[in-house]
């Protein structure tokens, strides 16, 4: 297999050489030095473009590209400043070394939805700096202005004299004329922009219409093994001892070993491991997490909620309004409660590991690079960069390929452990949905007031759940005051630790207290819109609740709690004039609303639902009005709101994961359903034009979506659900 | 064992009760085609069987002997792409692009049957393949345009 893409089809990738070649230096912060392409001829390390004598043009994408569009934007971006067609560029993974690392994590990681704002300038600094360079050596060659020189098309061209060279030409003038990047260079006018905010359909997207589109699943290594894992039935359980005697005899394996994961069997072909593994016979020690039930963690947590949590934020005096409001009769309380989840990605995870002396090589699908290399090197008492990481194309990820524990890599490292050959590890379905990682469970508690005119008074709410972060290395960063500002995201008025953002609704009086759940049973993992999978629920539908208490409009009240926030005020300006929310909806309809602010870019959606008699409902009509910013690709951000909100609506309507006695109970899609295309309701994005800096969208619509749908569901039965998946109380979307 | 796929006949040797799925991927090569489930619940890894959708994963490679298989790979021909694979690349449907192999494939049999469904028809005959990035509303598109391309091709 080669690592090099190219738009039309991945069956034409090839490796482009980097001798006679030059890497243009781009990422803001490393200097180029003299030295770093002396000799006229190598290749130059710490930069994100590469231009071959024959022309052709490579982008070192240091984002991963798992359905994101990451490689679709990062690509538009560098042909815009240097003037190529994005197709053209040929594309490789950018190595995990420090210098490609995320400039905002300092790590090599795809998340957060911040690939695009993250890459906005450098990508578009580095195409402009090498354009800068190839003026520049045609200027100085040809004797002309730079001025008078125009690039289109990967070519320099001089209308005066008639003069033209392709860039890959200029490359022996740059090094013969000693041209340097500049230390500055001055970026387009959006005015000017050919690419950028135009509607650009996939990168990679011919190779996903003819199959040749290769996922970490597909690489086949000369004299590859396959392997299969029987993993404990419990998390965190682990091998007494076994009996491979059958195993050993099926056609086509190789070996049976234990690891830390389980026992491996490892064969010529997967469908012979699989089928070698269920003649293992097994005696597991359960562990630590046997007899641990997801119910059991329900009713811990409500218990937990109603004692004071870690004080994350208090605003006026919450507690004093809410007594005082009492007599009243003006208070709210409710309890919220979400499952577990799994991601379900529909590549299952697997990984490709080599190891050989003091290396390592994996292929693997990942979004973190830099943790997989930390891990494996810890693992294996190499150095880090002994760890080679080639990253293929993935098959979805949410989250999932985030893993803080590189669980799915890792063991294939330890599987590969002395064979001479690399050994594939490929998960099945079952072992998915039963040994992965989960969206954590969480209970709200909630209490909240209105005031004589309706409005929200005060609000305190606390939140139980398991931490994403505690004890992780990412302790320092996302742990303010022992509290993880991921299980609050979405929860505060106020700015909290490095999120710049709070809600955008002024209640005046607001406490928001926090527990970390005791690490048990399972390991916790982001799933698409982390926090707001949770928060997004609780916080949205109490203020339903809250709405419906003071008799105001849901939408209005919105309206009016946003009034100082510029940016959420006109999204739900539009989106109330987009969804026709004032037009009255038949018996049996009803219209849901909510708003949030993931990563900056606020969103907000409409609902409208139709719920039969027995509970059966349908989501007809889901308006979505967004502000990114600048909008880098329109197509890319409509495909990435459409499917996120999908993503969130099938795991509001049955994502569920049930653990009795330490075991997970689902396995596959027939009892842990995912959304299916009847389900899908018709969407309608309005994205915001802007000229602020772009800002994240790949999860941004998953955060409203499921509120929206359970107050619709209120709106059209009177029904409050308030302990999810909505297909648990009778609501079944169809 | 022998098979035909793609319009090649091809020998077989693995074990009779291998599923096709497998038998692409590791005998054959022909990734193209998906592991999703292995139980016939996502779609991923729809091929064709004598011109009908099944699930190759539930499918032993003993019962398609001497049946003609045909596989994503099998769809485009020297004049290009399948009006399917055109319509899903210019309605830009794929995000990860994990499933579209099989979403590809049953509605190349969809549109064979019935060739210009109705969104209920799209709706019913696609169910079972599932898309974890919920790229549906571009795939109901797609398969219209698709249905478009294959009219335009026939008074062509």
């Amino acid at each position: 297999m080669s690592e090099t893409l190219t738009p039309r089809s991945l069956s034409r990738r090839r490796f482009v050489q980097s001798s006679g070649a030059l890497l243009f230096a781009a990422q803001c912060p490393v200097g180029l030095s003299r030295k770093a392409y002396a000799g006229g001829t190598g290749a130059m390390m710490n930069s994100f473009v590469r231009i071959d004598p024959n022309n052709v043009i490579t982008m070192l994408a240091n984002n991963s590209e798992f359905g994101n569009g990451a490689y679709t934007v990062m690509s538009m971006m560098l042909a815009e400043e240097l003037d190529v067609d994005y197709r053209s560029i040929a594309l490789e993974a950018a190595p995990t070394t420090p210098e490609y690392y995320s400039p905002l994590f300092r790590e090599y990681l795809t998340a957060g939805s911040v690939t695009t704002g993250s890459t906005f300038m450098p990508m578009r600094t580095a195409g402009a700096k090498a354009r800068a360079m190839l003026l520049e050596a045609a200027s100085k060659d040809w004797q002309v202005p730079v001025v008078e020189l125009t690039t289109e098309g990967g070519t320099v061209t001089h209308a005066g004299t008639g003069r033209s060279g392709t860039y890959g030409e200029l490359l022996e003038a740059i090094h013969r004329l000693d041209i340097q990047p500049p230390e500055t260079v001055t970026l387009k006018d959006p005015s000017e922009f050919k690419i950028l905010g135009k509607p650009t359909r996939r990168y990679e997207g011919a190779g996903k219409v003819d199959g040749t589109a290769e996922f970490g699943i597909d690489i086949k290594l000369p004299g590859m093994l396959y392997g299969a894992i029987a993993r404990p039935p419990v998390h965190g359980g682990s091998v007494v001892d076994f009996d491979a005697t059958e195993a050993l005899a099926m056609p086509g394996v190789a070996k049976v070993k234990a690891i830390r994961a389980g026992v491996v069997v490892l064969a010529n072909s997967y469908w012979r491991a699989q089928k070698a593994r269920a003649k293992l016979k097994i005696e597991w020690d359960r562990g630590v997490n046997d007899g641990v039930s997801s119910e059991q963690f329900f009713t811990d947590y409500r218990a937990l909620a109603d004692t004071p949590g870690l004080l994350a934020e208090d605003i006026g005096d919450a507690i004093g309004a809410l007594d005082a409001a009492e007599t009243s009769g003006s208070v709210v309380e409710a309890t919220y409660e979400m499952p577990l989840l799994a991601h379900a990605t529909l590549e299952p995870m697997n990984c490709i590991a080599q190891v050989e002396g003091d290396t390592c090589t994996i292929w693997s699908g990942t979004q973190y690079q830099s943790n997989d290399q930390e891990v494996i090197s810890r693992f294996l008492g190499i150095p880090q960069q002994n760890v080679t990481i080639h990253r293929p194309l993935m098959g979805g990820s949410f989250g999932r390929r985030s893993s803080k524990t590189a669980d799915y890599t890792v063991e294939a490292v330890e599987a590969a452990m002395g064979e001479s050959v690399p050994v594939q590890i490929i998960w099945s379905r079952e072992e998915d949905i039963r040994s992965g990682h989960y969206r954590p469970l969480f209970v709200h508690k909630l209490r909240g007031s209105v005031d004589e005119t309706g409005m929200p008074e005060a609000w305190h709410q606390v939140a139980v759940g398991q931490s994403l972060m505690q004890g992780t290395k990412h302790d320092p960063t996302y742990m303010v005051r022992g509290i993880d500002i991921y299980s609050l995201d979405g929860c505060l008025q106020e700015p909290f630790g490095v999120f710049p953002y709070g809600t955008s609704y002024q209640i005046p009086n607001h406490r928001v207290e926090s527990h970390n759940a005791p690490k048990k049973g399972i390991v916790p993992q982001e799933w698409r819109s982390v926090g707001h999978t949770h928060t997004g629920i609780a916080y949205e539908c109490f203020l339903d609740e809250l709405a419906h208490k003071g008799g105001i409009d849901p939408m209005e009240l919105r309206l009016r709690l946003t009034k100082d926030h510029a940016r959420m005020n006109r999204v739900l300006r539009v989106l109330k004039q987009k969804c026709d929310w004032d037009t009255p909806l038949a018996p049996g309809r009803g219209r849901g609303v909510a708003s949030r602010i993931y990563n900056i870019s606020p969103v907000a959606q409409a609902v409208e639902v139709t719920v039969a008699e027995n509970g059966d409902f349908t989501v007809d009509r889901v308006v979505c009005v967004v502000d990114c910013g600048f909008a880098v690709n329109p197509l890319g951000i409509e495909g990435q709101v459409e499917g996120g909100l999908a993503y969130g609506l099938g795991g509001v309507a049955f994502g569920n994961i049930d653990i009795v006695n330490g075991e997970v109970q689902q396995s596959n899609f027939h009892d842990y359903p995912v959304m299916r295309l009847p389900q899908m309701p018709k969407v309608e994005v309005h994205i915001l034009p802007s000229d602020e800096p772009p800002t994240g969208i790949g999860e941004q619509a998953t955060t409203p979506i499921a509120p929206a749908v359970a107050n619709a569901l209120f709106n059209a039965t009177g029904r409050r659900v308030r302990r999810f998946p909505l297909s648990s109380q009778g609501f079944n979307l169809v | 064992m022998k098979l035909e796929v793609n319009g090649h006949e091809v020998e077989i040797t693995s074990e009779a009760d291998t599923p096709l799925l497998w038998v692409l991927r590791d005998e054959l090569g022909l990734v193209g085609t998906k592991y999703g489930c292995g139980i016939a619940q996502c779609g991923a890894c729809t091929v064709h069987m004598d011109g009908s959708a099944i699930r190759s994963c539930v499918t032993p490679v003993s019962a398609v002997a001497n049946k003609s298989i045909q596989t994503i790979e099998g769809q485009a021909t020297e004049a290009g792409l399948s009006p399917v694979q055109q319509a899903w690349l210019e309605t830009d449907v794929a995000q990860c692009g994990y499933c579209q192999s099989g979403q590809i494939m049953a509605a190349t049999a969809l549109l064979a049957q019935n060739p210009d469904p109705s969104d209920a028809e799209i709706d019913t005959a696609m169910a079972g393949n599932i898309c974890r990035c919920g790229t549906y509303p571009r795939i109901r598109k797609a398969v219209h345009l698709a249905a478009a391309l294959m009219a335009e091709e026939q008074s062509a």
